[in-house]
């Protein structure tokens, strides 16, 4: 049952008001300050916003999302807040604009109450590279919530509110979904303006809900969907609704089933299978050869574009300049130093490195040539399946600690969500099962490009095994 | 020994749009505020992108047109990385692998050929001045339109490299890509110059940001030279960056090639491709207007100076005028409507033009020693002021001139009446032909300058003939 639905109805019958909805939220979300999953609650922007709420409802005014409140991963521009990208360079920055989505949110009456935390300018899979600290799991506070939308998975979890925005390069919204037993959607690349939103990979970014429902995320995602006319990469056609044919044969991927990954997690996925075969599915094993260099193409392009998005917080006009800084050099230097972390500058070295002169062709050209031929394996897999299913990671939520050492091993857990980005194709992680230790596992549903409406109609029908 | 200078010439032209080549911000910042033209976008906040100015894609096309060159049917933008704070978002964007203008020509008057390699869009960055101890940023022009028109080293002399300059300034004027305003930098050149004395070419040196035609052919000559002394010296030319220093007429060395920077290129994934077909370039070039190059053709009917036609060409509206009056009438008429014109010409005037028909009208009237060339000269000059038919104008003045043998009969008698007049005839009688002039002048006056001056010659002779 939708979330969403509850609440509008409860304010549409009087039951309830604007106001109460996000005094109470801003109550929850104080309440688990403990994960540190929320970096500014934005109560008196909220209390305010919610005000107007009622106001419109009063005057017959009832949006879609009237007085529902939600959180934004802290790369969203929004009003209320400082937005920081989980860096010490934009750590006093307010916008003075909102992005496209939260405007589109707002005009149908949903409020913002917080900013969650994320890797710092989304770069990394735990919410261990913020600024401002780890964000602790949803289920247990000793595993790291996922990554990069960590917290807005986190505050999902916790019931603090219904929905909240995550953005997805390369499974920042799947991956930290899967990690808290909640719906995450990944949108088809185009579907949905980037406008507002800190830029990490241009080609690969995508805005997406985090819900406890997939009919939740399919309402938010049809609201932030369409054309802006500020964003050149979104289609002109919107969000379509299902066509409404039953799917008939399902593929899993068979490079995600392999050695490596946790047993309780290749049974979640075989148990889903032999649902969908009950169910009358035909249901066979696909292979996606180019998988296999997936992570290589994907951590050459992400950094290149990254690195070249990066390169406007120079201290100069706005955000953080180093105290220290006596001469230009130093004012570039210096500023990007103090307010990169680790995990940004290893990006924007990677970036600079494999577009340098004479290692352009090389990398960069090279790895879109392969991306260009991982495309093709999905459209060849495509011919003959309706969905491709799969892990979103190999593991369950993993130690704080454990891998932040070892950047290496990080990139590798990106295995199974980097193709879809790569690709651009809509992908979703609905919860399916958990581990004897109650870490959630999600499962993950891949679909043709521009098939969003059809992958949440089937995401419907998956059913979470209760042990 | 002799040495060969090879020359080419990159020319940047700022695009005559109403806003900026990203952004719907105001393009015209010529008397605006520092800063006051600036937008989230131009700023490169976090999270904004940019959006194709269709005007501009279209002055690229009429470009292009202009370069009697192909149009791309698919051209891309690409980032251009390097760190200055007159450079927002750390990139400019151009188009290094795809642009939109492919090879093409300029016919220079003295009927040489420069090829032009291409030409691509690209946006302008902003400007810093320097004062003591401190710097200023002016983004006004930040994210403002060009086109970057390249040359093949097709130019060999100083003369020439100026020629095509101005031939540039010509076509892109007459087509309606650039305003052409130079002191405000809407063209602006960098010539490569190299020499050699043998065929293969010499090392060549970069003078940038030459903004005058002048400076252009001064600069080319000045390297010319120093090059020419560094070679016969035994010394080898270094292949480096140069400046122009305007007042002191010399280039100075700015950067050299061992310290270029690496602009680490990359496709901007923010901008889909640029897609021409042959129908959307039909309808961009449509209502070409005529370039310099036909003017000449017809022009050089007329047998004018050639002084004469590059005044004319100065002004589009007044060559389009002139040749429109060629096709209405005679060579003979037309000449003379050119002579005029080309001694009251001024660059980018605002005023409207007389009619065709008027100026016709008043050549014909001269033709016809209706007028006298000072009378046709006068009403020229009200005309352009205020278009009126010549004939109402010449009768309101009482300019038309007197051609009635009866009138000038009369006043031939009277003149030689007088003392003055019978002394001068006598002098002819006795063989001193000179004092023929002095007895028309006597006429002219006598008839208060609208006596036709040849009518007066030949009555006067006739009399004299007569005694």
């Amino acid at each position: 049952m939708s979330e969403i639905k509850k609440i509008v109805d409860k304010i549409r019958t009087g039951q309830t008001m604007a106001v109460a909805e996000v005094m109470a939220a801003v109550e929850r979300a104080k309440n688990i300050a403990d994960t540190n999953a929320i970096l500014e609650i934005t109560e008196e922007y909220a209390i305010k916003r919610a005000e107007q709420v009622d106001k419109d409802i009063a005057d017959g005014k009832i949006g879609r999302l009237a007085g529902v409140p939600f959180v934004a991963k802290d790369n969203f521009l929004t009003f209320g807040s400082k937005t920081t990208a989980a860096s010490k360079i934009l750590q006093n920055f307010q916008a003075p604009l909102q992005a496209t989505v939260i405007e589109k949110l707002e005009a149908e009456g949903a409020i913002c109450i917080g900013k969650a935390n994320l890797d710092s300018f989304a770069h990394g899979g735990s919410t261990e590279n913020s600024a401002f600290g780890v964000t602790h799991n949803a289920v247990d506070s000793d595993r790291v919530a996922g990554g990069s939308s960590g917290g807005s998975a986190v505050v999902v979890a916790r019931g603090v509110v219904p929905f909240a925005l995550g953005t997805d390069t390369g499974g920042s919204i799947r991956q930290p979904a899967s990690f808290n037993g909640v719906v995450g959607l990944k949108s088809s690349y185009g579907l949905i303006s980037r406008f507002g939103v800190v830029a990490m990979a241009s080609s690969t970014d995508v805005v997406g809900p985090i819900a406890r429902t997939v009919e939740d995320a399919e309402i938010v995602t049809e609201i932030m969907a369409g054309k802006d006319g500020k964003d050149m990469t979104v289609w002109a056609d919107g969000y379509r609704k299902a066509d409404g044919k039953k799917p008939k044969c399902i593929g899993v991927i068979k490079e995600f089933m392999g050695d490596g990954v946790y047993a309780d997690v290749k049974a979640a996925v075989k148990q889903q299978v032999e649902n969908l075969t009950k169910e009358g599915y035909i249901v066979r094993e696909v292979s996606l050869p180019m998988v296999k260099y997936a992570i290589s193409i994907y951590y050459i392009v992400v950094p290149a574009e990254l690195s070249s998005n990066l390169a406007r917080y120079d201290g100069i006009r706005y955000g953080q300049r180093s105290q220290d800084a006596k001469t230009l050099a130093e004012i570039y230097g210096l500023s990007r130093d103090e307010g990169f972390v680790d995990e940004n500058k290893r990006r924007i070295m990677i970036g600079a490195f494999v577009l340098s002169s004479g290692f352009f062709d090389a990398y960069y050209l090279q790895a879109e040539k392969a991306r260009t031929l991982l495309i093709a394996d999905f459209d060849k897999a495509f011919a003959d399946v309706d969905f491709l299913i799969g892990p979103v990671a190999p593991t369950p939520a993993f130690k704080i600690g454990e891998k932040s050492h070892d950047p290496i091993q990080m990139y590798l857990s990106d295995i199974m969500t980097v193709p879809a980005s790569l690709a651009g194709l809509p992908a979703i992680s609905v919860p399916v099962a958990t581990t004897k230790n109650k870490l959630p596992i999600g499962l993950q549903i891949i679909a043709p490009y521009k098939k969003d409406s059809e992958m949440l109609a089937f995401a419907k029908t998956i059913k979470e095994e209760k042990k | 020994m002799t040495y060969q200078p090879t020359i080419g010439i990159e020319c940047h032209v700022q695009l005559a749009t109403r806003t900026k080549l990203f952004s719907a911000t105001d393009n015209d910042a010529r008397d605006a505020e520092p800063n006051a033209k600036v937008s989230e976008i131009d700023f490169a906040l976090p999270g904004m992108l940019p959006y194709l100015n269709h005007e501009a894609v279209r002055l690229a096309v009429r470009a292009a047109q202009a370069l009697n060159a192909e149009v791309a049917r698919v051209s891309r933008f690409d980032r251009k990385h390097y760190f200055y704070p007159d450079l927002p978002k750390g990139y400019q964007i151009s188009q290094m692998y795809q642009p939109i203008i492919l090879a093409g020509h300029v016919d220079l008057p003295n009927g040489t050929t420069v090829r032009v390699e291409h030409a691509h869009l690209e946006e302008d960055a902003g400007k810093l001045t320097h004062h003591d101890g401190y710097s200023l940023v002016d983004l006004n022009r930040a994210g403002t339109p060009l086109i970057e028109i390249v040359s093949e080293p097709d130019i060999h002399s100083a003369a020439d490299a100026r020629a095509y300059a101005e031939e540039l300034h010509k076509i892109m004027t007459y087509a309606g890509v650039t305003n052409g305003d130079l002191y405000h930098g809407n063209m602006r050149f960098d010539v490569n110059v190299s020499v050699s004395d043998t065929d293969a070419l010499g090392t060549r040196t970069e003078v940038k940001n030459l903004n005058s035609f002048r400076s252009v052919e001064a600069a080319v000559e000045y390297e010319i030279g120093r090059q020419i002394e560094v070679l016969e010296s035994g010394e080898k030319i270094t292949q480096e960056t140069r400046g122009w220093l305007d007042d002191e007429n010399k280039t100075v060395s700015q950067r050299s090639k061992e310290n270029a920077q690496d602009y680490r290129y990359m496709p901007d994934p923010d901008i889909p491709p640029i897609v021409l077909d042959e129908a959307d370039v039909k309808e961009m070039q449509a209502d070409f207007p005529r370039m310099p190059k036909e003017y000449r053709a017809r022009f050089s009917e007329l047998h004018v100076d050639d002084s004469v036609i590059n005044a004319l060409l100065a002004n589009q509206k007044i060559a389009e005028k002139l040749y429109k009056v060629i096709e209405e009438s005679s060579t003979d008429i037309a000449k003379r409507i050119a002579n005029w014109f080309a001694t009251v010409i001024t660059e980018n005037d605002e005023t409207d033009l007389p009619s065709t028909a008027n100026l016709i009208a008043l050549s014909q009237l001269t033709g016809q020693e209706k007028l006298s060339s000072t009378a046709a000269k006068e009403i020229f000059i009200d005309i352009m002021k205020n278009d009126e038919d010549p004939m109402i104008i010449a009768q309101r003045k009482n300019l038309l001139q007197v051609s009635d043998s009866a009138r000038i009969q009369k006043i031939v008698e009277e003149v030689l009446a007088s003392p003055a007049g019978a002394k001068a005839a006598a002098d002819i009688t006795s063989g001193n032909d000179k004092a023929i002039g002095f007895l028309v002048g006597l006429v002219m006056k006598e008839s208060r300058g609208k006596a036709n001056p040849a009518i007066a010659r030949k009555t006067i002779i006739e009399k004299i003939n007569q005694k």
